[in-house]
Formats: structure tokens, sequence, C-alpha cells
């Protein structure tokens, strides 16, 4: 597959949040941008996309749903063809009224009673790949710990509880990638792999009409809005959203994670020393390394302090660069790891606060507890590879382990 | 209203503004529950005893939709 564009000489005035360069310097360039007098990128990439990059100007966009629709949330070259308010994934692509409809429907299940007893569970998995990486020789074995345990740990949660197999892990994986990183292609290139996921998904829905089970599919198509059941594109949408969202998001907050304490010797000596820190030191990481960047439409004409938004392009919601933002953060730049006045919004603002991040925050907690606990002392032991597009995280992460539990 | 408490601080959280983040429940479980559908709600009515205060306090100061308050 080819790029549509190329690489960014003019962050402000050409930003490309899917050119590689972007998420291996975002900190910088988000600073840069913001020192540099432009709290507003833009490009003439995908059809026109702007880039608000400050704490006010993001929560902003998130909460005036009546300016930005949620229509599209992955900014790339086409434009949804379903239409508002459900959009192709309710509910995160859906907006008010309906939005509040579909999204209510699936709270329950991701709600923190609901989330908590998967947590014997999520440290049974973490431990199973962990003892999977073998012997290990301190100061001497390398292990990936993206490869090898991060990506493995929210898709195995989200396909049991979806009741998909297990064992098509490396499809869904694949369907993240097609979906969230090739987005700069020409958008015949994206419809192929949409329709094999939809496909796929058709047959789950047909097997889980035949034979209903214990879990989310059963759980959507038994669901009603108003006394109806959903619509069969409804049932559908909200498995591309629980499925896509729920796997390559916390992966990379598990892994932006270990990436930091590897180079951050006195943080990793605390956190294992001090175990309690966790309370604080997890919404740090989020803070600091947010994985997720939203998107909105602009749903008509609008003049954005001063920016000339126009009907139909795109508006990127960078809440990791909001989380980064001095005016809103005391030592923004830094990773305070016992930070205790911490309003990050590393799962949005307003209503589509992520619907699964009680679900994210019990993956990202355990398998840190579990590394660190496993690994007390590592470092980093090559170049990390980032992952390109909205959802940032490293997709390889070598690590030399430097001593064992 | 006589209270218990001569400093009589309560919390609020104001069902509009919650969306359900969860941090004051993860950080003031004493002070707030979740409901099924993972909105905040004050345990009792509210009141913050002494050893509460710091908690009640942490619970403001991490609410990203600042839907939580204190009241004297």
């Amino acid at each position: 597959m080819t790029s549509a564009y190329g690489p960014v000489s003019d962050w402000a005035n050409d930003i490309d949040h899917a050119e590689p360069e972007y998420n291996e310097r975002a900190h910088e360039i988000w600073d840069e941008l913001r020192e540099g007098g432009c709290p507003v990128a833009h490009t003439d990439r995908y059809g026109g996309m702007w880039a608000p990059l400050t704490h006010e100007l993001v929560k902003e966009v998130a909460y005036d749903t009546d300016h930005f629709t949620s229509r599209g949330v992955v900014v790339n070259t086409g434009r949804p063809i379903a239409e508002a308010p459900v959009g192709p994934a309710p509910p995160i692509t859906s907006d008010p009224p309906f939005h509040q409809h579909a999204r209510r429907l699936l709270l329950p299940p991701f709600s923190p009673k609901a989330i908590d007893p998967w947590e014997p569970e999520v440290r049974r998995l973490c431990n199973q790949l962990l003892d999977e990486m073998g012997d290990i020789e301190p100061g001497d074995t390398i292990v990936d710990a993206a490869i090898q345990y991060a990506q493995h740990i929210p898709v195995n949660v989200i396909s049991r509880m979806l009741g998909f197999p297990v064992e098509d892990d490396d499809y869904f994986r694949r369907c993240v990638h097609e979906f969230l990183e090739l987005v700069n292609v020409p958008v015949e290139e994206r419809e192929q792999s949409d329709l094999n996921l939809d496909a796929y998904l058709d047959r789950q829905i047909e097997e889980h009409r035949q034979d209903p089970r214990d879990d989310l599919t059963t759980y959507l198509l038994n669901a009603e809005i108003g006394g109806n059941k959903l619509s069969h594109e409804h049932v559908r949408g909200s498995m591309v959203l629980l499925l896509i969202a729920g796997i390559d998001t916390t992966w990379s907050a598990i892994g932006s994670s270990i990436w930091h304490l590897a180079q951050h010797p006195d943080d990793l000596r605390r956190l294992v020393d001090e175990p309690d820190l966790m309370l604080f030191a997890l919404e740090e990481f989020l803070r600091a390394y947010a994985p997720v960047t939203m998107a909105r439409l602009v749903a008509k004409d609008h003049d954005f302090h001063g920016c000339p938004m126009k009907e139909d392009e795109w508006v990127l919601l960078p809440f990791p660069a909001a989380n980064r933002d001095p005016e809103f953060f005391d030592d923004a730049d830094e990773f305070v790891i016992d930070r205790e006045a911490n309003r990050h919004a590393a799962f949005g603002l307003g209503i589509h606060r992520c619907l699964g991040s009680n679900l994210a925050r019990l993956e990202l907690k355990i398998a840190i507890e579990e590394f660190i606990k496993r690994f007390p002392k590592f470092e980093l032991a090559g170049d990390t590879r980032w992952s390109v597009g909205q959802i940032r995280g490293p997709r390889e992460l070598p690590i030399r382990v430097l001593d064992t539990a | 209203m006589a209270t218990t408490y001569d400093h009589g601080m309560r919390v609020e959280v104001n069902a509009d503004l919650c969306q359900g983040h969860n941090r004051c429940y993860a950080l003031a479980p004493e002070l707030f529950d979740v409901d099924d559908y993972g909105t905040a709600v004050v345990i009792g009515d509210g009141t913050v005893t002494p050893e509460l205060e710091d908690k009640a306090k942490l619970a403001v100061a991490n609410c990203p939709e600042y839907a939580i308050t204190i009241v004297e």
C-alpha cells in the first residue's frame, strides 16, 4: 500500500498524524507548535483537517456536539457513508439525541462492578505470557514487551467478552492495523478490509443467533432501544467499536508505560518498593502517555477561534496533547509518579468518555504490576518502533531484563 | 441544620456533568459509589468526616469533568 501523502516539513500548516515522525516525536511537535503560537494546526491532507493542541480547545470541541459530529472518528482519505446521528459504529460514532440510547445500553457491562471480576483472569493471562518468555538470564535476555506481552492482553480479554475465538487474535490485530494505521492510503484500499471484517462479524452474529451465550454479542442481539431490537447494522457497528477500540488502545498504554519505566530506574524502583503508589502512578501513565486521539467531522461551516472550518473537514482531538498542555498541568512535560491532582483526559471528555475505561484501567494496572513483579529491573535494549495514526504506542519494544523476582 | 461535625463538610456530584470516569470511586470509595451505569453517587448524604477530608479533596482534584464539589 502506498501513502497518499508524504513526509511533513511544516507541522503547523501541514500536520499529518499518520506520518511515522508524528508518533515518534509527538511530545516535541506539540510543544513546538504551542510555543510557536499555533494552538490549532491544519493541513489540506485528508480533504482538510484541523488539530487543536491545547486542553482548552480540545475540551471545547469535545463538548460541542452541535458544530462537530462524531459520524467519523478515524481520520482517513474518505468520509463515512453512514449518516448522523447513528454513524457506522454506535455509540462512538453517534450524536445526540440518539447517542445516549446506544451508549446507555452498553454502560452496564463496562461498569466497574461488571469489570472488576475480570481481575484474576487478567492476572493469570499476564503471568502466562511472562512464563512463555522462557528462561530469563538477567543482564542477557532480551524480551519484546510489545510483541511478547502488551499486544496479547487486551485482545484476549475483549474477544472473550464478545464471545469470539481467541485464536483469531492475529486477524483482529490485522483489522486494527488496517483500520487505524493505514489511513493515508486511497480509500479503495480501506474498503476491502471493512468488507472482510463485516463478513467475519456477520458470521459471529449468525452463530450467536443460533447458539446464544453469556457474552456481549448475545447481549447486543437481545438489547432494545425504546422496545425495539437493534438493527443488524447497529449490532455489527457496536461490535466493530468494541473490537477495534478494545485492542491497540490498552496495548499501547501498557507498552508506553513499560517504555517509560525502562528509562527511569528511579520510578521503576519506587513502584516496585511501594505498590500502593499505583493509585497515582496509573493515572500519570495515562496522562503522560495517553494513547488515544479521537476525531470529529465539522458538522457545518464554523469559525473556530479564527479558523475557517468547513463542513466535512476533519478535526483531530488529541487528548494526549491536552494532557501535556503546560497551561493546564503543572510540570506538564514531567512524569510525576505520585502526581495527586490529575484531571487528565486520557479517556476523553464529555459524552463520549471511553466506554471501556474501567476495563482499560484494570488491564493496564495488572499488566504493569505483573511485569515489574517478575522483572523488577530492566532497560531498553534497542530501538522502539511506534505505531502510526491516532493510537500511539510501541509496536516493537526490546527490553533487557536486569533482574528477576 | 445541625451536623455531627463542626466543619460540616459534604461532597456533591453533579449528575449532569458526571461522565463516569470513576476517578472519585477509585480514590475515595468511602465517599462515592457508582451505579450500574458507572455514574458516581455520593454515599449517604455526602458528609465528609475529618479523616476523609483529604480524600474528598483528591476526588475533586481528579474529576476531569469538574462534576464534584465540596460544600461547607
